[in-house]
């Protein structure tokens, strides 16, 4: 893979990225991380990448899906075959959750992709209960009472992926290709008029977002000693559809900083179990009262320290030079 | 007229359910020609620029671009062939900037791949490089140059309509349809409008097919005129000739014309 500059914003993400992972490498190794920080850790990882991939979907493409957790569940047990019934490395599971949940993405795509809105909505809810309930009538997955996985899901990997799914998604997005998507989003009929193949888009951008989707699934699998139809239930759809609208859709920084924040207040709100939900759901309504655009509304982070060039807004009659 | 035409609409129609929208319509527009299509409202002139773009398919009759059939053609391919448009109620990407607008009508003549984007390859760079300048050289054209940075939904109204044609030529077409370009736009701005699309004309070396309801406007630049009137062509010639059809004077311009 070969990364150019692509001015400060990147150098900033990689530096950053490499002091998060010296810091929790460092205390990793120095055992100064219980197992509950370890396991908030890797949820928060997880979950992130589960944010990033369905922001490419709903926020960049504009293509309401609700059916995350299917192809989250599809990565899942197509990485625990690959590990446990197949005896392969870690690593092919990995890719093989990922590229089961991108095939995934492509077969529900191609048909649904045509219908729009709530009825795209519906489609995709459909999906992921269809997944759920075909794993939970699987003998061969165990079925309901799910599957037993060895713990392979280590620090470096979570982290690698993570970084993975960020650089792959940010480069697609700030590209002709990103725009392509964004144009789908905001207007479909004269995307279509300007030239935009809006169908090979819309599917493109479903298949990346549940293959990245599916490697998320490989690492939850390989993280919690079994997997289970139940964890994968529309309920957990619409926890990482939150993280979307809740960051701004159409911000990959929002998704991730959402994801970080939300995974953070849920954790600690176990303590309290009685009014945990209602907490939470507190936490949501009044961010959604007081940011509706979400956290970072459509903008990035990096614009929150770039102060706006001497912009447009006055453009003298002169100018007009036609 | 000896050579064959740009756009040849041959009894072409549509029908929704029992309505027929548009009928029997038959056009040609030659090389280089500036054409006018007037009707009153609901006369079928829009859904007409919704068939030759492919956003509706024919139920009738057949539509030839060059010599090609377009009937099934979907949107993006007819745009690909060289028919661009603009559209009745603007329709930008309003949370891209000014300059990504145009640049995403440059997108189907981008080289780049997907992968060499998402793996930031040179040919990421060097196609990128490639349409930033084309856009800009663009904006410059239509004087919107410093706006480039600005969302297109904060732009002023007819700054709006300048981008969308500013795009519509980014998609580098033969034939340019225009759907109402002048509305809502004060004379003035209409005056800028007729002597930008003249311009445009000259220098893209383009065919313009215009629906416009601004009569002084149709009448001044506008060298033929196509009239519509409950889905079907009444009459075409010149403004003149148009100007005095008892035909279209009784359907459009009312009684009493001077």
């Amino acid at each position: 893979m070969k990364i150019l500059k692509q001015g400060k914003t990147f150098w900033l993400f990689i530096l950053l990225g490499a002091v998060v992972f010296g810091t929790v490498q460092f205390m990793i190794a120095g055992g100064m991380l219980n197992q509950f920080y370890l396991n908030t850790l890797f949820s928060i990882a997880i979950y992130t990448i589960l944010a990033v991939s369905l922001h490419l979907i709903i926020g960049i493409t504009g293509q309401f899906s609700i059916g995350h957790a299917g192809f989250l569940a599809v990565g899942a047990y197509a990485s625990a075959i690959m590990t446990m019934k197949l005896g392969l490395p870690f690593v092919v599971a990995l890719v093989a959750g990922g590229l089961a949940a991108a095939v995934a993405g492509l077969l529900i795509g191609i048909p649904s992709l045509r219908l729009k809105g709530d009825y795209l909505a519906i489609a995709t809810l459909g999906f992921g209960e269809i997944v759920r309930i075909i794993l939970l009538n699987m003998d061969y997955v165990g079925g309901a009472s799910g599957l037993q996985v060895s713990h392979l899901t280590t620090w470096p990997w979570t982290f690698a992926c993570v970084i993975l799914t960020i650089v792959v998604i940010a480069n697609f997005t700030n590209s002709t290709h990103g725009r392509a998507c964004i144009s789908i989003r905001e207007d479909e009929t004269a995307a279509d008029a300007m030239g935009i193949n809006t169908t090979f888009y819309k599917v493109t951008a479903f298949a990346i977002g549940a293959f990245f989707a599916g490697i998320a699934g490989a690492l939850f699998a390989h993280n919690f000693y079994i997997i289970q139809p139940s964890n994968f239930g529309f309920l957990k759809s619409f926890d990482i559809l939150i993280f979307v609208v809740l960051g701004g859709l159409g911000s990959l920084s929002g998704a991730v900083i959402a994801a970080i924040l939300l995974t953070i207040v849920s954790t600690f709100l176990q303590e309290y179990p009685e009014t945990r939900m209602i907490i939470y759901s507190l936490v949501l309504i009044l961010t959604m009262l007081y940011r509706p655009q979400g956290l970072m509304g459509t903008r990035e982070i990096g614009s929150l320290f770039k102060r706006k060039g001497s912009g447009g807004g006055s453009v003298d009659a002169k100018q007009r030079a036609l | 007229m000896e050579q064959q035409p740009l756009l040849k609409v041959d009894n072409a129609g549509i029908r929704f359910g029992g309505l027929r929208a548009v009928a029997d319509v038959e056009m040609e527009l030659h090389a280089g020609e500036l054409v006018g299509l007037i009707g009153p409202n609901g006369a079928g002139k829009t859904t007409f620029f919704n068939l030759l773009t492919g956003v509706y398919v024919p139920t009738e009759g057949s539509i030839f671009f060059n010599g090609e059939k377009l009937n099934k053609l979907p949107p993006y391919k007819i745009t690909r062939r060289g028919v661009s448009r603009t559209f009745q109620n603007i329709r930008l990407f309003g949370e891209l900037s000014v300059i990504d607008n145009v640049k995403v009508a440059y997108h189907s003549q981008a080289k780049h791949s997907i992968a060499s984007s998402i793996f930031r390859m040179p040919g990421h760079f060097s196609g990128e490089k490639e349409m930033d300048h084309k856009a800009l050289d663009f904006l410059k054209i239509f004087a919107l140059e410093s706006f480039k940075d600005e969302k297109a939904k904060n732009l002023p109204y007819g700054q709006q309509r300048r981008l969308e044609i500013a795009r519509a030529l980014a998609a580098n077409p033969k034939l340019l349809l225009l759907d109402e370009p002048a509305a809502g736009m004060n004379p003035q701005e209409t005056r800028d409008l007729m002597k930008l699309i003249s311009l445009i004309r000259e220098r893209f070396d383009l065919t313009v097919l215009l629906i416009e309801h601004d009569m002084p406007l149709v009448m001044g630049v506008c060298e033929r005129i196509y009239v519509l009137d409950h889905g079907q062509m009444i009459a075409q010639g010149t403004p003149d000739e148009i100007r005095n059809n008892p035909k279209v004077i009784e359907a459009y311009l009312g009684e009493e014309v001077s």
